[in-house]
C-alpha cells in the first residue's frame, strides 16, 4: 500500500512542530526516517496514522484521503508502535496482543478461531510464546516493546509505523527485530536512531527542526557534509570484511577542537 | 502453546451459562434479603407468598399490612438499591476506563456535587414537578459540573493529578452553591429534609421511583456492554485506542452520557452517595479481571448486591433509626479502598 504525505504541518502554541512534510513511499519499501530528538519524527508518525485532528495537509492512502476513511478502516490498514506505551491495567502478555484485533471484530462478535491463530502467530514472530500468560508489569522494557509490534502485527496492517522500535531491545532482539520487520510484505516506516540500522532502510528521511530536509537512498542522503551539519558529527565509512557492507563510525565534533 | 489458546476461548464461552445463573440468583438473592430483612422481620414464606400473590396473581393468604409493607415499601426501596448500585459503580468503572486514573468516580470528579447543586436548584425553586424535574435538574447541574473540571483539567495541561484537583475543586464549587441555595431559599424544615437526603436517602422510595431507576441502569449497562471492546482498547490511553480503530470522540461522548445521565437520575432519586463507584470495579478486577467483557456485568452485579447490603445495614444499624446509607457506603468502602491500594501496590 503506497502512503503519500502533501504538505503536512502542526502548530502547537503558536511553534512549528511540523513544517511542510511532503513524502512518497511506495508499496512495499522499508523507509527510515533520521533526525536530532525533537526533530518531528514521532509526530511525522502520529501524523501518518491520521492521529492528529489538528494537522494541517493530506495524508493519502493509495489514493484514498486517510480523513475520508473511518477510525476501524485507518486501523485495518495502518498499525502504529508509539514509544513508551504503558498501562496500569493488570493484563497479560496475550491480553495485550489481542487488543490487534479489536479493528477486525464487530461491538459484540466473539473471538474466532482465526483471531486466536493470528494472536499465537504473532507472539511466536516475536518470541513471546513463552511469555503469554505473563502480567504486563512482570515483564521488562523489551519484552513490552517486543508486544507492542505483536500488537501491531495482529492487526494484519498494510502499513507499519515504528516509533523507534529498537529501543530498549538488547542487540540480538535489535537484529531480530529488524530481519523481522524487512520480511514482513507491508510498507514500514520506522524512526530510528541508530544510523547503522538505517543504512539497512530502502529508503531514508531526514527531518530537522520539523522539516524534511533529505529523502532517498541511505547513500545519497547520509553524505558525511550532511551528519556533520544535522548531528554535528565526523562520520568515516568503512567496510566489513567479510561481506563488504557500509559501515559507518562516528565521532563528536567537540571532542576535535 | 499454539493449539492451548482456542480451548481457552472455549472453555470461557461453556463457563458462560453457570456464570450468569450465579449471578442472577445472587441478585435474587439480594433482593430477598433486602425485603426479609427490617424492623419488622418478615418469615421468608410470607414474602414468598406476598410477592406470588403481586407478580402471579397467585390466590394464597396474604396479611394486607405485611403486604403493604413488602409491596409498597421494602420491594421498591430495595430495587432502587440495586439499580442505583448498579449505575454508581458503572459510572466508575467508565470513568476509569476513559480517563486511566484510578480514583475517577462520579463523587470524586464532583459530577454527583454537581447533580445535587441542579436537583437542589430544582426543589427550591420549584422549577418543574416531580422526579422527572428534579433528575432533569440534576442532570443539568451534572452536565455542568464535568464540563467545568474536564476544562478546568484540560487548561492545568491535562494529567492525572490535575484532573482529580480539578474534581475537587469542583466538588467544593458546587457543594458550596447548593448550601447557597439552601441557605438563601429554603425554610428550617425544608432544609433539614433536602441535607438529609443530601446525605444519601432511600426513605421515601416508592414504586414511581423504581420506573426510573431500573430503566437508567439497565440503559447504562448495555451502553457499556455494547461498548465493552472499546473499553478494552483504551488500556494504553485514548491515543492507542484511536490507533485501534476505536472512534473515540464518539465512544467517549456516548459512555460519558450514559455515565452523566445515571448520576443524575440516582442523585435526585437517592441523593449522592460516595465510595460505590470507587470502591466496586476494582475490587471486581481482582476477581473478574480487566477485560470489560467480564468486568462490566460482575461490576454491575457487584454494585446492586453492594448497595442492597449497604441499605440493610443502615436500616438495622440503630435500633428505631435510620443512618443514611451514604455513611454506610463510606464507612465499608474508605477501608475497602485503602486495601485495594495496599495491594495493588506490587502490581504498579
Amino acid at each position: 500500500m503506497k502512503l503519500r504525505a502533501e504538505n503536512l504541518s502542526l502548530t502547537a502554541q503558536g511553534r512549528a512542530i511540523l513544517d511542510g512534510v511532503s513524502l512518497d513511499i511506495p508499496t512495499g519499501v522499508s523507509f527510515g526516517l533520521i533526525g536530532p530528538n525533537g526533530s518531528g519524527k514521532s509526530t511525522l508518525l502520529r501524523l501518518l496514522a491520521g492521529l492528529e485532528p489538528r494537522a494541517q495537509g493530506h495524508v493519502m492512502l493509495d489514493d484514498t484521503r486517510l480523513r475520508d476513511l473511518p477510525r476501524r478502516e485507518i486501523a485495518r490498514r495502518i498499525a502504529l508502535v508509539e514509544q513508551q506505551a504503558d498501562t496500569g491495567d493488570a493484563l497479560s502478555a496475550r491480553e495485550v496482543v489481542e487488543l490487534g484485533r479489536t479493528p477486525w471484530l464487530a461491538a459484540l462478535q466473539p473471538f474466532g478461531p482465526e483471531d486466536h491463530h493470528i494472536v499465537d502467530q504473532t507472539l511466536a514472530a516475536v518470541g513471546m510464546t513463552e511469555l503469554a500468560a505473563r502480567h504486563w508489569s512482570t515483564l521488562s522494557g523489551g519484552e513490552r516493546q517486543r508486544l507492542q509490534i505483536a500488537r501491531a502485527l495482529a492487526q494484519r496492517p498494510q502499513v507499519l509505523l515504528l516509533d523507534e522500535p529498537t529501543n530498549h531491545l538488547d542487540i540480538h532482539h535489535q537484529l531480530a527485530l529488524l530481519r523481522l520487520v524487512s520480511r514482513l510484505q507491508v510498507t514500514v516506516v520506522m524512526a530510528l536512531h541508530d544510523l547503522n540500522q538505517a543504512l539497512e532502510c530502502d529508503l531514508l528521511g531526514v527531518m530537522s527542526g520539523g522539516r524534511l530536509i533529505a529523502c532517498g537512498p541511505p547513500a545519497t542522503v547520509l553524505t558525511p557534509e550532511r551528519l556533520r551539519q544535522i548531528f554535528r558529527i565526523r562520520s568515516t565509512s568503512l567496510r566489513d570484511p567479510s561481506d563488504d557492507a557500509q559501515i559507518l563510525r562516528f565521532h563528536c565534533l567537540e571532542d576535535e577542537r | 502453546m499454539t493449539e492451548s489458546a482456542i480451548p481457552v476461548g472455549r472453555a470461557s464461552r461453556r463457563l458462560l451459562i453457570p456464570r450468569v445463573a450465579m449471578g442472577l440468583g445472587l441478585l435474587l438473592a439480594a433482593v430477598l434479603a433486602g425485603v426479609v430483612i427490617g424492623e419488622t422481620p418478615l418469615p421468608p414464606g410470607q414474602v414468598a407468598n406476598v410477592l406470588a400473590h403481586k407478580l402471579f396473581g397467585a390466590s394464597l393468604l396474604v396479611d394486607p399490612i405485611d403486604a403493604g409493607i413488602i409491596w409498597n415499601y421494602r420491594l421498591p426501596r430495595t430495587l432502587v438499591a440495586a439499580g442505583c448500585g448498579t449505575a454508581l459503580a458503572l459510572s466508575g468503572l467508565v470513568l476509569q476506563t476513559l480517563v486511566r486514573n484510578a480514583l475517577a468516580d462520579p463523587y470524586l470528579l464532583g459530577v454527583s456535587a454537581g447533580a445535587s447543586t441542579g436537583a437542589v436548584a430544582v426543589t427550591i425553586m420549584g422549577l418543574g414537578a416531580g422526579a422527572i424535574g428534579i433528575s432533569a435538574g440534576a442532570f443539568m447541574g451534572a452536565a455542568m459540573a464535568f464540563g467545568l473540571v474536564a476544562t478546568l483539567a484540560r487548561a492545568a495541561g491535562g494529567g492525572s493529578a490535575q484532573l482529580v484537583l480539578a474534581g475537587i475543586a469542583g466538588s467544593q464549587l458546587f457543594n458550596a452553591l447548593t448550601s447557597f441555595f439552601i441557605a438563601k431559599s429554603a425554610n428550617a424544615e425544608q432544609a433539614r429534609g433536602i441535607m438529609f437526603w443530601l446525605l444519601g436517602n432511600l426513605s421515601g422510595v416508592r414504586w414511581p421511583d423504581v420506573t426510573l431507576a431500573l430503566p437508567a441502569a439497565c440503559m447504562g449497562l448495555v451502553a457499556c456492554l455494547w461498548h465493552a471492546r472499546s473499553m478494552d482498547a483504551f488500556s494504553f490511553g485514548a491515543a492507542s485506542a484511536a490507533s485501534l480503530g476505536v472512534s473515540v470522540r464518539r465512544v467517549t461522548l456516548v459512555l460519558l452520557g450514559a455515565v452523566t445521565l445515571m448520576t443524575a437520575i440516582m442523585v435526585s432519586l437517592v441523593g449522592a452517595i460516595g465510595f460505590v463507584g470507587l470502591v466496586v470495579p476494582h475490587a471486581m478486577r481482582f476477581i473478574a479481571g480487566t477485560r470489560h467483557r467480564a468486568l462490566i456485568p460482575a461490576t454491575a452485579l457487584a454494585g446492586a448486591v453492594f448497595m442492597i447490603a449497604a441499605d440493610i445495614t443502615s436500616r438495622m444499624m440503630i435500633p428505631g433509626q435510620v443512618v443514611p446509607i451514604g455513611v454506610v457506603t463510606a464507612l465499608v468502602g474508605a477501608p475497602g479502598f485503602a486495601l485495594i491500594m495496599i495491594r495493588n501496590r506490587g502490581r504498579r
